[in-house]
């Protein structure tokens, strides 16, 4: 299939249709909202649901109510509405329920910018809303890759009944690249049997995330955390680049960050300072294991993050003080240069 | 032989309700019920429960049932209605649930038209949270956050929903009834039928207001909640029909 150019924002709608995601409910806010106006036009071609929602708190509520329906169903916003949308997700995976939220990070806290920025980490791996759940969360550092989780984020949404989430940023948004869009490659799923289809010919199907009993609501949260240990099992995906035993620091960087440092890495390499780069692709299931072994070569751990240092605290855990980890990050939509962060690894490597 | 005359809805589980002696919730249950049974719908109803005293009404249908988050009701039945319109949906929803928290939520789901039907349950209070001033709380009435009585100047006066919804220019079915005493209750089921027929037919969006009573918060016994809502809850909140789809300007 020959590759076409196309803007992040957009190829994430269209790759949502590819996997078969005809269900789209949002809210406009910048830099996502091409995602919305993408799908204006095209969710009635393909005799999909485009419905712009009053709030980013209904939008993700009538996420919930397409996803009791049984249909693959998705909503994209950017950080401030992602805040909003905290109370849904939260239910969402309460009642397990698959839904698929793009969030095409922007600088905060608060009203915060419309730049990128990498400053949603915590909100997106460690929870977000309340309650004991994750989200398995996919960082794209490519359009390429945003079209490819994207389609993968609603075959795994189906598989752990579980919201995922893509964690963008305003250049993965933002950015034209050449894309190609793979027929969506899935093993067969069961049946969704707990779907809210009309109790024709069987007993009602409840679907709630209310346990009153305690012991009830432990069992929900077990149950939860049980699929979440398979996750980290068989879900972390991650790319290393450049790992060599003659690796003199390990870089660990996601999304667009992780593209520069490969720039970085590539500029080094010509100056005989041998860095490695350990990409999580997957942020929830954390690649913890994969950098402890890419670190074990090099003397020191650097995170490089858009943001003042989230990521890093994982990273630490990881290397289990193995290695000193230090951290290097700007924010507020201000995305470091190759030359910044090569100055930062000199430093370390001097 | 006997021949029955009476008897539990098909669309009612024969379950044991948890709500307060005097409560108005189960007779409005019922009527949904009923009109369910009458109109053959129940294997294809989806209903959407509220939080608040109600919350456990999936325990109570024979249908699907789901829960949503507080106030948003409307909005979770929007993306369930439009993702397999098919279904015949209804949220059933208090007054801090879709007369506070949910306003917006509503206010937009009945001014998109979407077509499911809203059973609204007006007891002028917070019943589930032990008696707090709700948006429908009557002026001066005491409340535990309201305990000198609902002061209008700091507090505003009540939300008439049935009104406000009325004032939307998308066509819809929009109307008040009430539950406290057996004439009301005819009346509030040919509202509640009406309310559903025109989503069975895809006509419109449609709401039914129930004045309801909540005597354990209210500190009355359900006797007197029954003359309390006569006395000062008929005349603010007029039960009729605010609005009917052949309403409409274009109609």
């Amino acid at each position: 299939m020959a590759k076409i150019l196309m803007k992040g924002n957009e190829a994430i709608g269209e790759a949502a249709i590819k996997a078969g995601g005809l269900f789209y409910f949002c809210y406009p806010i910048t830099p996502q909202t091409e995602v919305a106006e993408y799908l204006a036009r095209r969710m009635p071609e393909v005799g999909g649901v485009f419905l712009q929602a009053e709030s980013e708190i209904a939008a993700s509520n009538m996420l919930f109510g397409a996803a009791a329906a049984g249909r693959r169903c998705f909503t994209s916003s950017s950080s401030p509405g992602i805040s909003l949308m905290q109370e849904a997700i939260s239910y969402i995976a309460g009642a397990q329920l698959p839904a698929v939220i793009v969030n095409i990070v922007r600088g905060g806290p608060g009203l915060g910018g419309i730049l990128p920025a990498q400053s949603d980490y915590f909100q997106a791996t460690k929870g977000g809303g309340h309650g004991d759940y994750r989200l398995l969360v996919y960082a794209p550092s490519t359009v390429q890759e945003a079209v490819t989780y994207t389609m993968k984020a609603f075959y795994m949404a189906d598989k752990y009944r579980n919201p995922v989430m893509i964690l963008g940023d305003g250049m993965i948004g933002q950015m034209m690249e050449p894309v190609e869009f793979p027929e969506p490659e899935e093993e067969a799923l069961p049946p969704k049997t707990w779907a809210t289809t009309g109790a024709k010919g069987r007993k009602p199907n409840i679907i709630k995330s209310l346990f009153l009993d305690p012991n009830a609501l432990e069992h929900n949260s077990i149950t939860l955390q049980k699929k979440y240990l398979e996750m980290e099992k068989k879900e972390i995906l991650f790319e290393r680049y450049n790992c060599s035993k003659n690796n003199k620091l390990l870089l660990v960087s996601y999304g667009t960050m992780a593209r520069i440092c490969k720039t970085v890495i590539d500029e080094l390499k010509k100056k005989k300072i041998s860095v490695g780069l350990l990409r999580p692709i997957t942020v929830y299931p954390f690649p913890y294991e994969a950098i402890y072994r890419a670190a074990q070569p090099a003397k020191v751990v650097l995170s490089v993050e858009m943001s003042m240092g989230q990521m890093v605290e994982d990273v630490e855990r990881a290397v289990k003080a193995t290695r000193p980890v230090h951290f290097f990050g700007r924010t507020g939509g201000i995305v470091p240069s190759p030359e910044e962060v090569a100055d930062e690894i000199r430093k370390l490597v001097a | 032989m006997m021949k029955t005359i009476f008897t539990n809805p098909e669309s009612l589980a024969p379950n044991i309700t948890h709500y307060c002696p005097g409560c108005t919730h189960g007779v409005a249950h019922r009527l949904v019920a009923e009109i369910m049974d009458e109109l053959n719908v129940r294997e294809r109803t989806v209903g959407v429960g509220p939080v608040g005293c109600s919350v456990f009404i999936y325990n109570y249908f024979e249908c699907d049932f789901l829960e949503a988050a507080h106030g948003r009701a409307p909005a979770f039945a929007s993306g369930l209605k439009r993702a397999n319109p098919e279904l015949i949906v209804f949220t059933y929803q208090g007054d801090g649930d879709l007369a506070s928290i949910g306003t917006n939520e509503i206010i937009h789901a009945a001014n998109r038209g979407e077509k499911f039907t809203t059973i609204f349950i007006n007891n002028a209070i917070y019943g589930m949270t032990g008696g707090q001033m709700a948006p429908t709380t009557m002026p001066g009435q005491v409340t535990t956050t309201c305990p000198f009585g609902r002061n209008v100047s700091d507090a505003g006066y009540p939300i008439r929903v049935a009104e406000m919804l009325a004032t939307l220019r998308t066509p819809g079915y929009i109307a008040r009834g009430a539950v406290h005493l057996p004439h009301y209750i005819v009346q509030a089921k040919k509202y509640i039928r009406k309310a559903f027929q025109y989503q069975k037919e895809n006509v419109c969006y449609s709401m039914v207001e129930l004045l309801s009573t909540c005597p354990t918060n209210w500190g009355l016994t359900p006797k007197e909640s029954t003359a309390w809502v006569e006395e000062n809850m008929i005349p603010y909140y007029p039960p009729g029909e605010y609005k009917t789809p052949e309403d409409a300007e274009d109609a």
